[in-house]
């Protein structure tokens, strides 16, 4: 394990100026963070208020169950990283690096939900411009480019989200890989830290993405 | 040098709070809200979020500095929500297109 002036880069007086650089900067990175999913989520919004209709009847079509399934599992990936980020304040390596396991753990469990999500929407043609059956909304009164809409932007939000996601398990990997091998001590830990950071921002993401996209008007039941 | 050190206890609770609003903002979707439904998702949101924010990013306990940072993310997101929204409710008041928006249909409801 390093010493304490190991980890100090040579531009910062002490290790709590470089701790508070770090946390300032993820910081500002993470307010563009809320820009771009906050951009697409303004246009998601503007068009919802003006085809609610039709947005609330392709809503329906999402699975409720596996929606907010995939809520408590990333709710609880948070759980297990802020004790990770705890267990490397502490020092306990070994300790951190199981935690940060566990948080990889449920963070591959909701991609691979998302994934059968995706697989199910495909399966009943609610792919837009590539699989898309239109008639059977014009059938029942729904305007089909609409409801097509509406599956864009749920593609592209939690797709944008789905690429977040992967590339947070891949830093906590190497996060998990470090902590084992004793990296991170009470004096040097804020790259778990950060990465918490980080994490809990995709987390916050999926908080407001949820009940926007898949709880739009009356449902009617959980699957 | 390392942040503040949290009791697990409060980590446990504050998941315990997610999962309770999390299950509440799903059984209040299954009730006939109307035009209400977007008010109260939102705000039970709102609420998870800050929670996250303020216990899991530790941000009740930073310096203010970085609560400012924080801060200012979410008050640039609202003028774009406010700007955004306020063009497109004006536009009646000026005689711009209203819905001039792709796929605008005849079968509008007003």
């Amino acid at each position: 394990m390093s010493t304490e002036h190991g980890h100090l880069a040579h531009h910062f007086d002490t290790l709590e100026q470089q701790h508070d650089a770090a946390t300032l900067g993820m910081w500002a990175f993470l307010v563009t963070e809320i820009m771009i999913f906050g951009a697409v989520l303004t246009a998601y919004a503007v068009y919802r208020a003006n085809y609610s209709d039709a947005f609330a009847a392709a809503s329906g079509h999402l699975k409720v169950g596996l929606g907010g399934g995939n809520t408590l599992i990333l709710l609880g990936s948070s759980l297990t990283m802020a004790l990770a980020v705890r267990a490397a304040q502490l020092g306990q390596g070994r300790t951190a690096a199981g935690f940060l396991l566990l948080t990889i753990g449920l963070g591959l469990i909701f991609l691979g939900i998302k994934g059968l999500e995706y697989y199910i929407d495909y399966e009943e043609d609610l792919i837009p411009g590539w699989r898309f059956n239109l008639t059977r909304w014009t059938e029942h009164g729904i305007d089909a480019g609409r409801a097509q809409l509406f599956f864009a932007f749920y593609f592209i939000l939690t797709g944008l989200h789905a690429v977040h996601m992967i590339i947070g398990v891949g830093i906590l990997l190497l996060l998990a890989v470090l902590a084992w091998r004793g990296r991170y001590s009470t004096a040097y830990n804020t790259p778990v830290e950060m990465a918490g950071l980080y994490w809990h921002f995709v987390d916050i993401v999926w908080i407001f993405l949820f009940p926007l996209l898949y709880l739009v008007g009356t449902r009617e039941s959980l699957f | 040098m390392t942040g503040h050190v949290a009791n697990p206890r409060t980590y446990y609770q504050v998941f315990a709070a997610l999962v309770g609003l999390t299950i509440l903002t799903v059984a209040v979707s299954f009730v006939e809200l109307g035009r209400l439904h977007a008010t109260v998702a939102l705000t039970i949101a709102v609420l998870k979020a800050m929670l996250v924010v303020l216990f899991f990013m530790h941000l009740w306990h930073s310096k203010p500095l970085v609560r400012l940072v924080a801060a200012a993310g979410f008050f640039w997101l609202a003028i774009m929500l406010a700007l955004t929204f306020s063009d497109y409710a004006s536009r009646d008041w000026v005689g711009a297109p209203v819905r001039g928006l792709p796929n605008a249909s005849r079968l509008d409801k007003p």
